[in-house]
């Protein structure tokens, strides 16, 4: 019952938002802006012939590939410029410039070096969450308790044990965070790629709804969508925060 | 009795923004193996630096810190350091965490054996899949002691080891380290700034000056245990050592 009282006003709030717009639309009698039945039926109308799973599919295959591409660079990167202090004079600088780019910034270099397929959204994904993932990781192993390392010391253990029971377990939660800051930017990310030169995908269909006959019904659908998908992909990084190893971090 | 630590003219200063800070100035001392001497001083008279120069931590400025003969250069399993806010890795159980030591030890098995022996011997068994955060403060402490005892150190450097626990904790933890070190015999420096604790546990308690700090006074402990604290020859005692601290203790 608490949990429903929780959730009550933002539900509400949603409510009453549909609401007014449905007013306003059939009081102005626009003859372009859909209402949020037409909405409704246009998400309906893509789920039968098909074509929402495949943009949806497409765009989460993108998000997927370039996310855990930036994964597997960042983790290694972030560790090892953590850990060793030239690592980081040398490369923090470049990344510091690097970072405030907006992936947007990037579209044309994109489709310079990998054309107009798949290759680069997937690269302007693995551009915006590469630097998050490594800002934290790095931030993570330098906020590392020294009694941590003293006592590792102490025990005498090989450098192997020291990075797999010390030093990885005790930035894993920054690199979950990391991965959640990543992961959102990468959604953002992908659908403003797609708007560019593909055939497919959420941001596609959003342009491609507009371009073909004004189907504002299909464009508004496209945004719930991806709302709706980013709130899902944040829910599972969430999962993430709920590991027993990690939940020490987040506790207080 | 031989002797297990030899500590002989160990000084310690610090470069600060105001110029040089001698914190250890000329302090030497010898250990017998298997004693457990207290070491009292005024807060920030440099205890904590003196027992970091001798578990290997920080090298001295001069002076050595021999182990049984032998100089030690740097810190090590034969000499485990426990200290106030604890080291318990939160991101292993206690199992782990117990097993975390037992580098020599080949098998797994034998590993979780070890581990949960000394789970049992500080009593916390059953609680050996649990993570730190679920665990209390005295608790914490019974895995810090447990993960130390595991490696079978020959010294155990205690730095105020019960000093965040409340009052009842504390003298509850004191009774079960007696009862351990009944059972295993270890070689203990406790540092402390709780004068009843040392008189409870210590065989020798030695008196620091403040800063730069060296051995004021040392006073031998021969009550058998267990000590009654109550005894008007601990309350005497007590009375001593604070008198050397400069506290007159009233009544």
């Amino acid at each position: 019952m608490s949990r429903l009282r929780q959730f009550l006003p933002g539900i509400a709030i949603i409510v009453l938002l549909i609401a007014a717009w449905w007013l306003i639309v059939v009081t102005t009698r626009s003859v372009i802006f859909p209402t949020p039945w037409q909405v409704v039926t246009g998400t309906v109308e893509l789920i039968r012939d098909g074509t929402l799973w495949m943009h949806i599919g497409a765009s989460l295959g993108r998000v997927g590939a370039g996310f855990f591409l930036a994964l597997a660079v960042a983790l290694p990167l972030g560790l090892w410029m953590g850990w060793q202090r030239g690592a980081y004079d040398t490369l923090n600088p470049l990344f510091q410039i690097l970072r405030p780019i907006s992936p947007i910034a990037w579209i044309p270099i994109a489709i310079l070096w990998f054309g107009v397929g798949n290759a680069s959204p997937i690269y302007l994904i693995f551009i915006s969450s590469v630097f998050p993932m490594v800002v934290q990781t790095v931030a993570g192993v330098h906020t590392i308790e020294k009694r941590y390392l003293r006592a590792a010391e102490n025990f005498g253990v090989s450098r192997y044990k020291l990075f797999t029971q010390v030093v990885i377990p005790a930035v894993l939660p920054q690199i979950i965070v990391g991965m959640r800051i990543g992961l959102g930017v990468a959604w953002l990310v992908v659908v403003a790629a797609e708007m560019i030169a593909l055939r497919s995908g959420l941001g596609y269909l959003i342009i491609d709804s507009r371009n073909a006959g004004n189907r504002y019904d299909l464009v508004i659908a496209g945004m719930i969508i991806i709302g709706l998908i980013g709130l899902m992909l944040d829910g599972l990084m969430r999962l993430l925060e709920g590991l027993k190893m990690v939940r020490w971090r987040y506790a207080h | 009795m031989p002797i297990k630590i030899d500590v002989a003219n160990l000084r310690k200063s610090f470069s600060t923004d105001k110029g040089t800070l001698t914190v250890v100035d000329d302090v030497s001392l010898q250990v017998g193996d298997g004693e457990f001497i207290a070491i009292v001083g005024p807060s920030g008279c440099g205890k904590s630096t003196l027992m970091r120069m001798m578990a290997g931590f920080i090298p001295p400025d001069s002076g050595r810190v021999l182990i049984d003969g032998a100089v030690r250069t740097q810190p090590g399993p034969q000499g485990i350091l426990i200290s106030q806010h604890g080291s318990v890795f939160p991101w292993l159980t206690v199992q782990e965490n117990l097993m975390f030591g037992l580098n020599a030890v080949e098998s797994t098995a034998e590993k979780i054996a070890i581990a949960d022996h000394y789970a049992n011997i500080v009593g916390l068994k059953g609680f050996e899949g649990a993570y730190p955060h679920e665990l209390s403060g005295g608790m914490l402490k019974r895995v810090e002691i447990a993960r130390a005892l595991a490696v079978k150190p020959a010294i155990l450097y205690m730095d105020e080891p019960f000093s965040a626990l409340d009052a009842l904790m504390s003298l509850r933890m004191r009774n079960e380290l007696l009862k351990i070190l009944g059972q295993e015999r270890h070689t203990v420096l406790l540092i402390t700034h709780d004068v009843e604790e040392a008189i409870h546990l210590a065989d020798r308690i030695m008196v620091l000056s403040p800063r730069p700090t060296r051995i004021q006074a040392t006073f031998d402990v021969k009550m058998p245990h267990p000590r009654k604290l109550t005894s008007p020859e601990v309350q005497q005692l007590r009375q001593a050592i604070l008198k050397e601290l400069g506290v007159e203790a009233e009544d």
